[in-house]
């Protein structure tokens, strides 16, 4: 909401020194945000010049230049003519202009730009003559202001233009504007009268409720009025569409008529755009006073007026000529029930706007619905000016009083007679009352409220308090303020109270919760998880979770299996992502690829994060409504409707794992890096894994994929080189390499306490073997058998070579183990020693086919 | 050698006669002293204590003596000997001293050579600084909860007090999931959770009251990616619930938690404002850790002296009747709090996109304090 501070005057006493920051820093004490502040990026010496000379010269350039001669009265220090150049050419010698003199500042599309004597088409040009741009007061760029022409409805005005004049006030080049950000709750802050009143409240200042006068003033309604019928069937929320219609007409009126430069200017300044005097009236009350009113041409309308909701397949045309289907839930102003004539609350039909052949004016000031405002408002995407109050609450007593101020100005700048006739009907909401222990906001806010402070505040805002004697003392009856719909419950009275006493004088104190029991298992491990990865040279990412189908048939996946584990977004970000992932590696890679485009080719990636794993159909998650603990079956359907969402752990390796240095040649990252990661996180957490090829996974090298099993068999994920088919899709450096783990299976399955076995301290022994098996035994399938053949005594088993070649046959290998023994509380002998070998190596024969080198 | 040698006179052996040994006893000696290495060292002792030297050689000549000479020979040339012995014993031990005392001047290297085999890898400096925040609560007698990314709108607003029709709502810039029952697509009843807040409802259902839960994690809203904004963020909420519960300790929390994530006496501020699911509601203020408000030029309060932090209230009623708590007996505050906010404030990452795009020279400029 921008507030001109001249119009705010208007209704409180702001004092003559303030600025637009000391008027913020009392407006945000009481809970309205500033947002910006407006001012004119115009500095003097700015004068009023009469143009005493003007001579077109044609320029070489196909231009056509002016060169002025200007008075300027003694505001140039000399009393001699200025000479100006200039580019424009709809003024005439006579004429009464703005001129800047060097040292002044205006406004350029650029920025501020300072004003000096410079040569130009052989001239020295001392000054400028502005245009409505430059001065910030308009979008007119293609002629200057002519101030006779600008201030000729105003005689007052123009008897004080003389040359030298300062024009800086004259064209309210000194006014401010401040902005401040309006919450959701507060409504009435939609105008200058809110924003008035809450300057008092934190000021102190006289606040003067423009309302009251103008409701004295307004006639009351009276038989003779135009037919208006409320009609709404289909109440929204059993919420009736509109609770009070004011209608009034003014017959006669010049709607070519000036708005009166005044109103343009403080319209301008809140930001809205001066269009034609009925149109300018009744935004000017909507900002002054927080009531959004309606302009019909009265003489466009053939019967009474009637509100009703929409029928199926009904539309209308609204006044930016756009056909609208409407929904029944749509509350509409219609002529005689049948013809729709604008959107309660929304936006005008085009049939019946004010034009520049309208005599006849039918002012609507009308209360509509919250619920039914906001829902058509956001159907039709109309956020108008009128909804976004009528979606707060608009005061309900205020529609008589908005419809006399309204027509008083339109008769006062359009002429034309009011109509003695008066409608006002409905039936507003009934008033609500608050029950309030006066004790009640000091153990709320922890500051000690006097009852006749309670009392005093709540009055100031606009509350009516009764003492009520009840059984345990007295308690308060409050009635809120027909402009506060949103004060129902204590709560919203104890923030009035401790608001407008000060947020300031609440104390500090910590709480001492009872002891709590710290971190989860889930958040250790993560820690853990993480600090390994760093450890082991890693840098972990975070990327946004939008994917699509492109980057899934990238990945090999198949785009519909795919689809079908997660959900979509309505509107996502970009349409190529629309999708929640379902793997982290697949946004990871985006971190990758940026890392090695700028120029860092030796990457070490990990994330840690949710993906999205939907089994079965997505389901609609059912709700409640506020304020109520849905029941145990909705609960359930609510949390069976989230689908799941793992947290997993992804790494990626890319370029050289061991880096090249002084000290000789990088390594690359290979297989072995990206399995031992996996490994090292296994041992961190405490869960025994195994690993086994796995074929075909994508994104994985069918031939360089391990599976990642937990004990009890469960899969946690896989890690290997990715697809050459994935990484040219990708552009992905070649051999990249990634795993993807179930972070929370993980976890979950670490050891839980460890059983400490004791270290044996007795010697060591050691013996080597070299055993030949096919190429398709594994060396997990060979270390089993040692280990079960040597039995417990077998303390390690270490593999320490591998060769093929022309040693052994073609389609073998040869594995060299080196094994550690030790017996507790005693030394090994030689012999035994070579027993548990041989044991071992038999294992070894019996379950791999394994021969002894 | 075993025959008797008839025309030896055995009594005059000269390679025994002292002034001999004597003279051979010098020159090792004097070889000793030359020695100027280990290696010439063992030359010497070759050609002075060896099998051929002349020491050795008169040693063999004892046995031809007649027993009664025998064992004054025998006597002098084992002193000889042993002075000998003696002296390349303590030439060997001083020459390897310096052996080794070269060895270490010989072996010092460049300690400034650059290393950087494997460097060591980061954590993300948002997940530090969620670390040290969820410490710093830990810390208090606080736990920790969590929730699902993807969130049921009930959770996400109708348990909050967002009513579907109030602006606040639609104020949220929210990603809603589609209906694939739908042909809209609306009405699926899911959203990514706009707010960490959905947690509290989730805390208050599983956990029950006394109540006292952070709740770090990762947020949505529809912005697109810039220097100010990202689709996706950080924020922390807390929310206490107990009997008694007051503004005051709300007010507490926040300088506890502002003066041990900012500094010492840095504390905060509180301005009226409205959410949904608090009332009474306010903006919480940090005091400006750069200049505590005494520099009007201040570039991070922008000369305010207060930097904006999150917002804050008394849990609404309409919450605790939602989740199934009394409102009557419990009372309880909420606060929300923007992690990725306070990295910025704290490091003065001044575009947001560094902080979400992974480049690992961002994260390789924090360690563990951030």
């Amino acid at each position: 909401m921008r507030v001109p501070l001249d119009w705010l005057r208007e209704y409180v006493d702001v004092p003559a020194d303030a600025t637009a920051e000391s008027v913020a820093a009392d407006l945000v004490r009481v809970g309205l945000e500033e947002e910006a502040y407006h001012r004119a990026g115009v500095t003097g010496p700015l004068v009023v010049g009469r143009v005493l000379t003007l001579e077109k010269e044609p320029q070489k350039n196909g231009k056509v230049i002016s060169w002025c001669t200007v008075d300027v009265g003694d505001a140039n220090g000399t009393g001699e003519p200025q000479g100006i150049v200039c580019g424009a050419h709809n003024f005439e010698v006579g004429d009464l202009v703005p001129v800047i003199l060097p040292g002044g500042t205006v406004t350029t599309p650029q920025g501020p730009m300072e004003v000096t004597a410079r040569k130009t088409y052989g001239h020295v040009s001392a000054g400028m003559i502005c245009s409505e741009r430059e001065l910030g007061l308009g979008d007119d760029h293609e002629g200057i202001m002519v101030l006779t022409e600008r201030f000729a409805d105003e005689p007052d005005v123009l008897a004080r233009l003389e040359p030298g004049a300062d024009a800086i006030p004259l064209l309210g080049l000194d006014r401010e504007t401040v902005e401040v950000n309006v919450t959701p709750d507060r409504g009435y802050c939609f105008s200058i009268r809110g924003i008035a009143r809450e300057y008092s409240h934190s000021t102190g200042a006289a606040f003067t409720d423009p309302v009251l006068a103008l409701s004295a003033a307004a006639p009351a309604s009276n038989d003779s009025g135009y037919g208006v019928r409320l009609e709404d069937e289909a109440p929204l929320k059993g919420r009736p569409g509109c609770t009070r219609y004011v209608a009034r007409i003014v017959r006669g009126i010049d709607v070519s008529a000036q708005t009166p430069s005044w109103m343009r200017m403080r319209l301008t300044e809140a930001g809205m755009r001066p269009i034609s005097l009925p149109v300018d009236v009744t935004n000017y009350v909507m900002l002054g006073l927080g009531q959004p009113l309606h302009a019909f041409d009265a003489g466009r309308l053939q019967d009474d007026i009637v509100v009703r909701r929409a029928r199926p397949g009904e539309t209308i045309t609204t006044l930016d000529s756009v056909v609208r289907s409407l929904s029944t839930e749509d509350l509409l102003i219609t002529d005689g029930g049948h013809t729709p004539i604008a959107i309660a609350g929304v936006m005008g039909g085009e049939d019946t706007e004010v034009s520049d052949s309208t005599t006849d004016v039918l002012l609507e000031s009308a209360t509509f619905d919250a619920v039914s405002i906001a829902r058509t408002a956001r159907r039709h995407k109309l956020l108008s000016e009128a909804s976004k109050r009528f979606e707060r609450g608009v005061d309900p007593e205020l529609a008589p009083a908005a419809a006399e101020l309204a027509i008083q100005l339109l008769v006062q700048y359009g002429g034309g007679t009011v109509d003695p006739g008066v409608t006002d009907v409905g039936t507003p909401r009934p008033v609500v009352t608050i029950d309030l222990d006066p004790a009640y906001p000091a153990q709320f806010v922890g500051v000690h409220y006097p009852g006749d402070v309670v009392r005093r505040i709540l009055t100031e805002i606009g509350c009516t308090v009764e003492e009520v004697e009840a059984p345990r003392g007295t308690r308060l009856t409050v009635t809120p303020p027909s402009w506060r719909p949103d004060l129902r419950t204590p709560p919203d009275l104890v923030e009035e109270i401790a608001r407008i006493d000060g947020y300031d004088k609440i104390p500090s104190i910590v709480p001492t919760p009872p002891s709590g029991s710290g971190l989860t298992r889930s958040q250790r491990g993560r820690r853990i998880a993480a600090e390994i990865l760093a450890g082991q040279g890693l840098s972990e990412v975070w990327s946004a979770p939008f994917v699509g189908d492109a980057r899934h048939q990238a990945f090999g996946w198949d785009v519909d299996e795919a689809r079908a584990r997660t959900v979509r977004l309505l509107n996502p970000l970009s349409d190529e992502q629309p999708l929640m992932r379902i793997s982290l590696l697949s946004t990871m890679v985006d971190a990758l690829l940026r890392n090695v485009a700028r120029g860092t080719k030796d990457v070490g990636l990990f994330e840690i994060g949710l993906v999205t794993a939907l089994t079965g159909p997505q389901r609609v998650a059912p709700t409640e409504e506020v304020g109520v603990l849905p029941s145990a079956d909705t609960l359930a359907a609510i949390h069976a409707a989230i689908p799941e969402q793992p947290r997993h752990l992804g790494i990626l390796l890319a370029g050289d794992r061991d880096r090249a240095g002084w000290w000789g040649s990088g390594r690359p990252a290979e297989l072995g890096d990206i399995l031992e990661l996996v490994r090292a996180l296994a041992e961190g957490l405490g869960p025994a894994v195994s690993l086994e090829s796995a074929a075909d996974v994508m994104p994985f090298h069918p031939g360089r994929c391990a599976a990642v099993h937990l004990e009890d068999g469960r899969l946690l994920g896989h890690a290997g080189e990715l697809h050459p088919k994935v990484v040219a899709a990708m552009g992905l450096p070649a051999r990249t390499l990634g795993a993807e783990l179930d972070l929370d299976m993980l976890i979950e399955a670490g050891s839980k306490t460890v059983r400490a076995r004791p270290v044996i301290t007795s010697p060591v022994a050691y013996s080597d073997v070299a055993l030949v098996v096919d190429e398709a035994v594994t060396a997990a399938a060979v270390e089993a058998a040692l280990r079960a053949g040597a039995g417990e005594t077998l303390e390690d088993v270490h593999l320490f070579d591998l060769y093929r070649g022309d040693q052994i046959d073609e389609g073998k290998k040869s594995l060299g183990y080196h094994l550690t023994f030790r017996a507790p509380g005693r030394t090994l002998t030689t012999e035994e020693v070579s027993a548990l070998r041989d044991a071992a190596v038999a294992a070894a024969a019996q379950e791999v086919g394994a021969v002894q080198r | 050698m075993s025959g008797p040698n008839t025309n030896f006179d055995p009594v005059q052996v000269a390679a025994l006669e002292p002034e001999a040994i004597e003279a051979n006893v010098a020159a090792a000696l004097e070889a000793v002293a030359a020695a100027g290495s280990l290696e010439e060292l063992k030359v010497a002792r070759t050609a002075h204590q060896g099998d051929k030297s002349p020491l050795a050689l008169a040693n063999r000549e004892i046995g031809a003596l007649p027993p009664s000479a025998k064992a004054e020979a025998g006597k002098r040339v084992g002193a000889a000997r042993a002075r000998v012995a003696a002296a390349f014993a303590a030439r060997q031990a001083e020459l390897e001293a310096e052996r080794d005392e070269r060895i270490l001047v010989e072996e010092a290297v460049d300690v400034t050579l650059p290393t950087g085999r494997r460097p060591l890898g980061r954590r993300h400096p948002i997940e530090l600084m969620a670390t040290r925040i969820t410490d710093i609560f830990v810390g208090m007698g606080w736990e920790i909860a969590e929730g699902p990314e993807i969130e049921a709108e009930w959770f996400n607003f109708d348990a909050l007090n967002f009513d579907a029709d109030h602006p606040a709502r639609q104020m949220q810039d929210t990603f809603y999931v589609a209906n694939p029952a739908d042909e809209s697509g609306e009405g699926s009843g899911l959203v990514l959770r706009t707010h960490t807040s959905p947690v509290q409802a989730r805390a208050l259902l599983e956990r029950g009251v006394p109540l006292y839960v952070a709740c770090p994690g990762r947020v949505f809203r529809t912005d697109d990616l810039d220097a100010t904004h990202m689709p996706a963020f950080h924020q922390v909420e807390g929310l206490a619930i107990d009997e008694g519960l007051t503004m005051a300790h709300l007010k507490g929390t926040l300088d506890r938690l502002a003066s041990e994530i900012f500094g010492e006496g840095i504390t905060t501020r509180l301005r009226p404002a409205f959410f949904p699911f608090t009332e009474p509601s306010a903006e919480m203020d940090l005091r400006c850790f750069v200049c505590r408000g005494e520099d009007a030029e201040c570039r991070t309060c922008k000369g305010m002296g207060w930097i904006e932090w999150g917002g804050c209230g008394m849990v609404n009623h309409n919450v605790l009747r939602a989740t199934g708590v009394d409102p009557d007996v419990y009372s309880g505050f909420a606060f929300g709090m923007g992690i990725d906010r306070a990295l910025m404030f704290r490091t003065g990452v001044s575009d947001m996109r560094d902080m979400i795009e992974g480049d690992v020279r961002f994260n390789a400029q924090f360690g563990m304090e951030i």
